[in-house]
């Protein structure tokens, strides 16, 4: 009887448990029996196993092979653990030196040849790896580049089982075969669009800028064809690039989810725009067996962008209340829970009637009162109300759109503008924003002249209360806009205005 | 009769004499009923084993444990259940055991005998 034994990695969202696999070859019929929870394409593993190590040139122990994956009540998805499973294997027959088996941490799946296939999650694997003590873990040579941007920890990448083992010190030649990597996935960031493509709409580039600096929710009204959709993908340009902490977060999902083969950190903040036919899971996160980031995670510190936002079910909105309040979006299942962020800024976009044409002085609406009532009444209040900043967008005139000698902002411009005002809220705020009491009376309360407007507002019933201390935090990030110490009345002007310019 | 046959039955006698060599008496040979047959039935210190002879030439095809898959064990059991009741007497402990023959009709190349199989 002969005992291996190494480690792996089970993912349970972004953050990982260190799985002990201990293999025991023990006398019986020949077979590779595999305890602890594994779902399908775990349970798998014991076939590829199987057909790696006789392709590599080594023998499966022709006697019972128990594989044991411990903590056994964990529930464990994926392929992720072949290459663990392969090398306990070959540690307990005698092959592998066991002791440096034991004492690393392996992440791999096994191509029937022997190879070594990429998978996806190495980047959080790794850095839970790292933060449960690991000095040393093994990857597939398709995820090198990806495990190599955790520090503090000694990556060994592998493109074989046979290489593996060589790694470990066995006294055998590395076979020099081709590694395998995922297929590349095309990068849509970093396009030739601009800021200065928008024509003829300088308020609502302004109100753009707006959102973008406070980052505040923004949704966005108006016909068909008036470039909606063309603001929303700018919108993503102007935010700075993300902070180391924010950037490690985007990768993990994004590795995660398998959004591309990952060879460098994500800097970019990330864009989301999911069709309105949506589900639930889809955009929150779930799935049956390893419980997937949805959308509003994959756009976490970065856009959620919802177009023809009233035909989305009204319970795929409704169910975006929570992580928008909280940042974080966790989800349960009989067996496991999972917490992935969500800290998104979300840009809603309609029209203002089915057919498309209310407000247009051009075009006729033919839609009756109830019906357009209706189409915006699905955007449920609750959702509406986080909204901060609402734009209206029109259709551009013909003898704007030919007017050349109007000055456009471009994407460079405005983002050095929203840098500078972010920095200074950073500066006033710190990590954290003040709470909404301490801004309408506490340390930053605004001068009475400067606010009357809002105070106004708020006596004739036209803004909520939460609509009072948004178009208050709206101020302060215009008048950060224009380097200004507190805001002034036309400020806080202007923040009304971004704030009810639309009436739904 | 084929070329294989012959090698079982090698192969059934060898095992045959190692289990005698061994120590274990010999029962019943290629006892048969409808649902199928059992190798060998030996006994030793009061235990009864059923026995599974696999016989091949080489490794190339894997060992020839591996031919005993997890249908072939679990009819072996029943087969075990069948010769308990046509036995008319008290069995005492009983197991399944297996015994895999690599050689060539001549010379024995390895012997694996393996005791007390579970499923």
């Amino acid at each position: 009887m002969s005992i291996g034994r190494t480690r792996a990695i089970a993912l349970a969202g972004v953050s990982g448990t260190v799985v002990d696999v201990e293999v025991d070859i023990a006398s019986g019929l020949p077979a590779i029996v595999l305890v602890g929870l594994p779902d399908a394409s775990l349970g798998e593993a014991k076939d590829r196993v199987r057909s790696a190590i006789t392709n590599s040139g080594f023998v499966v122990p022709p006697n019972r092979v128990t594989v044991n994956l411990s903590p056994a009540s964990l529930p464990k998805q994926g392929s992720s653990f072949d290459l663990g499973i392969a090398l306990a294997v070959l540690a307990g027959a005698g092959v592998a030196p066991p002791e440096s088996v034991s004492q690393c941490i392996h992440i791999g799946e096994l191509a029937l040849d022997g190879r070594v296939r990429p998978v996806s999650g190495v980047l959080p694997a790794v850095v839970a790896a790292r933060d449960r003590g690991a000095t040393v873990v093994m990857v597939p040579r398709g995820n090198q580049a990806e495990a190599e941007l955790v520090p503090d920890i000694r990556v060994l990448a592998v493109t074989s089982l046979r290489h593996a083992v060589a790694l470990h010190g066995a006294d055998i030649e590395i076979p020099d075969v081709e590694p395998l990597f995922a297929a590349e996935s095309v990068q849509s960031f970093g396009t030739d669009r601009d800021l200065s493509d928008v024509v003829g709409q300088p308020e609502v580039v302004e109100s753009l800028i707006v959102a973008a600096a406070g980052g505040h929710h923004t949704f966005m009204l108006g016909s068909p064809g008036a470039g909606k959709t063309m603001l929303a993908e700018r919108l993503v340009d102007l935010l700075p690039d993300l902070t180391n902490d924010a950037a490690l977060e985007v990768t993990s999902i994004a590795s995660l989810a398998q959004l591309a083969s990952l060879d460098a950190l994500v800097t970019r903040p990330p864009f989301e725009a999911p069709h309105h036919t949506a589900t639930a899971v889809s955009i929150i996160g779930g799935g049956s067996g390893l419980i997937r980031p949805g959308a509003v995670s994959r756009a976490s510190r970065g856009i959620l962008f919802l177009d023809e936002a009233p035909e989305f079910s009204p319970a795929v909105l409704d169910a975006l209340r929570q992580p928008l309040e909280s940042g974080t979006i966790t989800i349960h299942r009989a067996r496991q829970v999972a917490q992935f962020p969500a800290h998104v800024q979300l840009v809603l976009a309609a029209n203002p009637c089915p057919c498309g044409n209310a407000g247009d002085p051009n075009a006729e609406c033919t839609c009756t009162p109830d019906r357009r009532r209706r189409y915006l009444g699905r955007l449920s209040g609750p959702i509406v109300d986080r909204v901060d900043i609402r734009i209206p967008v029109k259709r551009v005139a013909r003898a704007r759109l030919l007017d050349n000698s109007e000055r456009r902002t471009t994407t460079a411009e405005a983002q050095a503008r929203i840098i500078g005002a972010r920095e200074i809220a950073h500066d006033r705020w710190g990590q954290t924003r003040p709470a909404s009491a301490e801004l309408r009376s506490g340390r930053f309360r605004l001068d009475r002249r400067a606010i009357a407007p809002l105070d106004a507002a708020l006596d004739r019933g036209a803004l909520s209360m939460r609509g009072y201390d948004r178009a208050i935090r709206i101020a302060w990030t215009v008048a950060d806009l224009d380097g200004v110490v507190s805001p002034t009345l036309d400020h806080v002007g202007r923040a009304l205005y971004l704030r009810q310019g639309v009436t739904t | 009769m084929a070329h294989k046959d012959d090698l079982g039955r090698w192969g059934e006698e060898i095992a045959a004499e190692y289990l005698v060599t061994e120590g274990y008496s010999i029962i019943d040979r290629r006892w048969r009923c409808p649902r199928g047959e059992i190798d060998l039935i030996v006994q030793r210190n009061g235990t009864l084993a059923f026995v599974e002879v696999k016989t091949r030439r080489t490794l190339k095809f894997g060992h020839p444990l591996e031919a005993i898959t997890p249908a072939k064990f679990s009819r072996l059991r029943v087969l075990a259940g069948e010769w308990c009741q046509s036995a008319l007497r008290p069995v005492g402990l009983v197991r399944v055991d297996a015994i895999g023959i690599v050689g060539d009709g001549r010379n024995v190349h390895s012997l694996d005998h393996r005791t007390g199989l579970i499923a």
